[in-house]
């Protein structure tokens, strides 16, 4: 274990400590304080929930103020169809854009992992590039392309395939197109990562042998793809489930995601308690896709040490 | 092997840089469109540029984005640099499973998330929301995409110019900045790039945590686009998007340059007697 400073003390905890106790006020105390506020009941007051523990008014007032806490808002949430829609299909939708992006980010991916050596890393840049612009801006792009005397409309029309405009704004299918647009360098990059490592020779070896190249590919190519496969698909279904621009942006008001909804009832209704209660189940059903992920980025960890 | 690439290959290449490359295109040429009916082409026409110049609220806005982009993008590089190389220099410490787990989370996490647990945190501190709450959320976020970036290239360096130059008794302090830094410097500054655009377009933990007075641009281009697709934003976004593509593109040519001056640097090392 030879760091900086192998035998510990004042740099290492700094370097260590620094960090750490950022992410503790900033990351890991929010989320207890989320999970708090859930169990509270919503007031007209400043902030709007009670009870506010205050901690100045010693332990007794806190236990006291801590016996006002409730489950109404789980119960709440269990008992209004709306919510159970809208987890349901954020779960469909992230699902089903995660398998087109897959289906659209391999061939692009393969792609660019057997093109020239020369060409590749300005390949990977052109990837990146429409990853640094922003989210906003891209999902922007797609109005004016989809919506009704839109771009799209417009060239389907002249052409002859269609005698009116479509209405593609306002439904599902605008939002599963904004998502595959939005995520497929998350998807894209951990594959070619995957395709680019794998050893050539293996594919020669099977032609030699006879195998078809589609045989082949089954066979040797996806199977050795998997790692990039799964991290590309976790990094683009978790942040799906909880994406609130483009279902807000493109979609309609039937289209039910629970991010749109927890921003709704914390900014329209402004009902924190109900808000955070959505936010702690949203947390419980990404948590398993969550650490499964990050087993993973642990196990791709030691194998590049 | 043959090196020349196939037909399947060339198309799935230019079916998918179309794919991510047409709405931007379209993007930027109707921003220069004389009519102010978005779909239909007028002529060419820079005005819509011009009115922007005027459009006191953008320009603050912009103002306020870069600012907040700069300050957190700066301290986020520190800390997210720290965490790396905490995480990948001290083994197995105690509490190294809460720390990554902290590290990799917020890279997942869905931002109505974060950002509504870091706005309840500043309400239950009384912290008065505004410019400096958006900072302090940005720099929790964009530290650890900056974490992942350096500590990618920290597992592949090479320790042992590290190991020489503790072995001859330079601190591990001064070893730190004189070795290791110069090493790890693209990863650091494409960390900094990184969090300097996240924090440029974020626009979801921003209006969580924001208070009166601190607008950024894309809480603005998201209430006008809610309005519309209007010329102006066309306008706003070509000039971001020609921003984050110049620094990029420069940046990369940049590691390109040093990486072949390093190449020559040690064969001429390598040579010499």
């Amino acid at each position: 274990m030879a760091g900086p400073d192998p035998k510990g003390g004042g740099g290492r905890f700094l370097v260590l400590g620094i960090p750490y106790l950022w992410l503790i006020v900033f990351f890991l105390i929010p989320f207890l304080i989320v999970l708090k506020i859930s169990f509270s009941t919503t007031a007209i007051a400043i902030p709007p929930y009670t009870p506010a523990i205050d901690f100045a008014q010693g332990l007794t007032a806190v236990w006291e103020q801590a016996k006002e806490f409730t489950t109404d808002n789980y119960v709440w949430l269990t008992e209004d169809a709306l919510y159970w829609k809208a987890y349901l299909e954020s779960l469909w939708i992230a699902l089903v854009s995660t398998f087109l992006v897959l289906l659209i980010g391999y061939p692009l991916a393969y792609g660019m992992a057997r093109a020239p050596a020369r060409w590749r890393p300005t390949l990977v840049m052109m990837v990146i590039l429409p990853f640094w612009t922003s989210f906003l801006i891209r999902v922007y792009a797609w109005i004016g392309i989809l919506k009704p005397e839109g771009l799209l409309n417009q060239v389907l029309l002249a052409v002859g395939v269609i005698d009116e405009p479509l209405v593609i704004t306002g439904t599902n299918l605008a939002v599963y197109i904004g998502i595959v647009y939005s995520y497929l360098p998350f998807m894209v990059l951990p594959l070619y990562a995957a395709l680019e490592r794998q050893d050539q020779t293996l594919l020669e070896a099977a032609a030699d042998l006879g195998c078809r190249p589609i045989e082949s590919f089954w066979k040797i190519t996806f199977p050795l793809s998997l790692p990039g496969v799964v991290a590309g698909c976790f990094l683009v279904f978790i942040p799906a489930v909880g994406e609130f621009v483009i279902p807000d942006l493109l979609g309609g008001s039937g289209t039910l995601m629970i991010g749109r909804t927890l921003w709704n009832e914390f900014f329209l209704n402004r009902d924190w308690p109900v808000a955070s209660a959505v936010a702690v189940i949203l947390l419980l059903v990404l948590v398993v896709p969550i650490v499964i992920f990050q087993n993973q980025q642990k196990k791709n960890e030691e194998r590049l040490r | 092997m043959n090196d020349r690439p196939s037909w399947f290959n060339v198309t799935s290449l230019v079916l998918g840089f179309s794919f991510l490359y047409l709405p931007i295109v379209l993007l930027v040429v109707y921003s220069f469109n004389a009519s102010r009916l978005v779909t239909v082409w007028g002529g060419f026409s820079t005005q819509w540029y011009v009115s922007l110049i005027h459009n006191q609220g953008i320009l603050d806005a912009a103002w306020v984005t870069i600012r907040v982009a700069l300050i957190s993008a700066t301290c986020a590089t520190i800390l997210g640099t720290l965490a790396a190389v905490a995480l990948v220099r001290y083994g197995r410490f105690h509490g190294r499973t809460l720390f990554s787990g902290m590290v990799y989370a917020p890279l997942v996490m869905p931002e109505v998330i974060t950002g509504l647990s870091l706005l309840l945190l500043f309400v239950a501190v009384g912290f008065d929301r505004g410019f400096w709450t958006v900072v302090l959320a940005h720099i929790t976020l964009s530290m650890c995409f900056v974490a992942v970036v350096v500590q990618s290239r920290l597992v592949t360096f090479d320790r042992s110019l590290e190991e020489a130059a503790l072995d001859l008794g330079c601190p591990p302090g001064k070893t730190f900045l004189k070795i290791t830094l110069p090493l790890i410097a693209p990863a650091v500054v494409a960390g900094w790039m990184l969090a300097f655009t996240l924090s440029l377009d974020d626009l979801v933990i921003a209006s969580f945590t924001t208070g009166p007075g601190a607008t950024t641009l894309p809480m603005k281009i998201y209430s006008q686009v809610r309005l519309g697709v209007t010329p102006e934003i066309n306008a706003v976004c070509t000039i971001l998007i020609g921003i984050v593509a110049t620094g990029v593109i420069i940046a990369s040519i940049a590691t390109k340059r040093r990486e072949v001056e390093r190449a020559r640097a040690e064969r001429l090392a390598a040579a010499a007697p």
